[in-house]
């Protein structure tokens, strides 16, 4: 049970990109402000000043949709190996120590099911945080699972992407998860259940391409920045400067990519009413 | 072996096919007959011996970046010049409906053998100006909204599909994000993971990322000898994880992306052998020997019913990826 651990509510740093002094401060990575943590945090992590939805990890994310107490996790054992025996600058053992150690968790995805007011729900959050939320053979095979149980139980699905794309230190096996992930979503289709998709700041690469654009409903927090390639890529590889507010929220939702933009504070409402609305039952 | 255009690593032998030629020319010089003619033509069956052993030791110790340039090589063949040769009466369909036609991926209907199939691949241009119109084989999102509409045809139609995976990824552009270049992808690798009908997968170039996958998942993976496929370019591997693009052969061995790597990690099912020297140095063998294994394992398919085609493919994807599990 997931949600009666002890939870540390607090934000923490967003890595090396913020250096403020002494915990007290944060700077919002999308307007510079330098905000009193204590005030961000009673916001839900949404900058004050400009709406920017600072990253959270999956615990958190999850806590803030399911309904106290009502969260069970799933193959939270499952553990990567270093198939390829890979090294760059790294070797990709120590990469996963360090990720594991300083998380207290064996890879990017926190899975499970619970009830967003009172509609049960199975559901993933992916952990930025871990290896910049990559996707490789767990984090494939857990959403593989998470999709296959729910068709067993006739559930809804949620997932929660937040990701930089295919885990490059798995090779292959890291680009077959979005096959295997996607074929669960084709079974999972064809059993008539709804999968609702949100995108996180940021959602790129193979997650995107694969199951977090096969939502029946896609949903994104503001600003968040959500594509296939990463925008220095394109632009090195167009030289052209990119057009203002590329690849963010507000601009897919323009360019008719996703559903709707929601709010950190509105999600578990709109989520509820949703599931209550597709609900297969 | 084609002088044109060699790589680096070919050089020794071309070395030895320059001298090979000269002294062609010498001996044409000398009268019929005489000494200086037949000691030339000896010494040219010698050389000639040597040059293609050394081919051989070359070409069986290549490494991963090597591999690579192989299968970029500017004379590989593309899969126009598959269609013409390992299919009959090849038709190309053009257009996904609703923005235009995307050169880079092409797809039509033809024979193989006495069976009417699809046929679907990535294309690239030879020349500068083919290059440019076929976008280096890189596909918008209309390239893959094409192939599915293409491909549900044939599902429709009862018609076995046969791709041809030959891209350096999907393209990364403004207007390709815009009209949704994940959403395309990722719909067409859930379609295809549910296509009634055979689909066999042949990986003839490069296999770059996402942008190969989506027109990728089959029921047989093969892979030509000296194709690749990996989940990103050695180059934007080593960009990426090494801050150093030129570190790309370091990253090439790193990522376990040529086809006799693929096999033994069991995510391609066959590897089909290359002419000496790769695919270019003999286009008709090589389009030989590709025919003579879709033909079989067509026939081969064949045998299956659509669930159990249907459940084969689904084991074959979930079964991929290793990780641990531990048991409390
Ligand atoms: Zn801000």
């Amino acid at each position: 049970m997931l949600l009666k651990k002890e939870v540390d509510s607090s934000v923490r740093p967003e890595g090396k990109r913020v250096r403020v002094p002494r915990g007290l401060w944060v700077k919002c990575e999308f307007c510079g402000e330098i905000i009193y943590k204590k005030e961000i945090e009673k916001n839900l992590d949404v900058c004050p000043k400009c709406n920017y939805h600072f990253k959270i990890n999956a615990q958190r994310r999850l806590s803030l949709i399911f309904d106290e107490g009502s969260f069970i996790e799933f193959d939270e054992r499952l553990e990567s190996v270093d198939v390829l025996d890979f090294k760059d600058m790294k070797k990709y053992k120590d990469r996963l120590k360090s990720s594991q150690k300083t998380l207290l968790r064996k890879d990017a995805l926190l899975c499970g099911e619970g009830q967003v007011n009172g509609q049960k729900t199975m559901a993933a959050a992916f952990e930025f945080e871990f290896m910049g939320g990559s996707m490789g053979s767990v984090v494939g095979e857990k959403i593989s699972r998470l999709i296959e149980r729910a068709i067993d139980k006739n559930c809804s699905v949620i997932i929660f992407s937040s990701s930089g794309g295919a885990r490059m230190q798995e090779g292959i096996f890291s680009l077959m998860q979005m096959a295997k992930t996607c074929a669960a979503l084709g079974k999972f289709r064809k059993a008539g259940l709804p999968y609702i998709s949100v995108l996180l700041d940021p959602t790129m690469g193979g997650v995107t391409a694969s199951f977090a654009m096969l939502g029946d409903i896609i949903i994104a927090e503001p600003k968040a920045l959500i594509g296939f390639a990463g925008p220095r890529v394109i632009e090195q590889t167009i030289r052209q400067k990119l057009p203002e507010g590329f690849q963010r929220a507000e601009y897919l939702l323009e360019h008719g990519v996703i559903d709707m933009i929601v709010e950190r504070e509105d999600m578990k409402d709109t989520l509820g009413k949703l599931l209550k609305m597709l609900a297969p039952y | 072996m084609a002088l044109q255009q060699f790589l680096e690593f070919e050089k020794p032998v071309v070395e030895l096919e320059k001298k090979i030629e000269e002294l062609k020319q010498t001996a044409l010089g000398e009268k019929a007959d005489s000494a200086g003619h037949i000691s030339c033509l000896s010494e040219i069956e010698r050389l000639s011996a040597e040059a293609k052993k050394l081919q051989e030791d070359i070409f069986s110790n290549l490494t991963p970046w090597q591999i690579m340039q192989l299968a970029r090589h500017p004379l590989r063949p593309y899969t126009l010049d598959y269609t013409q040769r390992v299919f009959t009466d090849f038709i190309e369909l053009h257009g996904d409906r609703n923005f235009r036609d995307d050169p880079a991926i092409v797809g039509g209907l033809a024979m193989l053998e006495n069976e009417p199939v699809m046929v679907i691949g990535h294309q690239k241009g030879r020349t500068a100006k083919e290059k440019v119109f076929r976008n280096f084989g890189m596909p918008n999102p209309e390239g893959y909204r094409k192939a599915i509409r293409l491909m549900s045809m044939a599902e429709r139609l009862k018609k076995p599909i046969i791709t041809f995976i030959d891209t350096p990824g999907a393209f990364p552009g403004i207007g390709a994000e815009e009209r949704g270049q994940a959403e395309a992808i990722a719909k067409n690798i859930m379609v295809m993971s549910r296509l009634k009908v055979p689909i066999i997968v042949a990986v003839i170039g490069e296999g770059g990322s996402g942008g190969a996958l989506a027109i990728g998942v089959g029921d047989r993976v093969l892979m030509l000898e000296y194709s690749t496929y990996s989940v990103i370019s050695p180059e934007g591997c080593a960009a990426i994880l090494w801050k150093d693009g030129s570190k790309a052969d370091v990253a090439a061995r790193a990522l376990k992306m040529t086809a006799k790597d693929l096999y033994r990690l069991e995510i391609s099912d066959e590897i089909i052998k290359e002419p000496l020297g790769g695919a270019h140095q003999d286009i008709e063998t090589m389009a030989k020997t590709l025919k003579e294994a879709l033909v079989r394992l067509l026939q081969d398919l064949r045998k299956f019913s659509q669930d159990e085609l249907l459940d084969m493919r689904y084991k074959k994807y979930r079964e991929m990826g290793k990780f641990y599990e531990a048991v409390i």
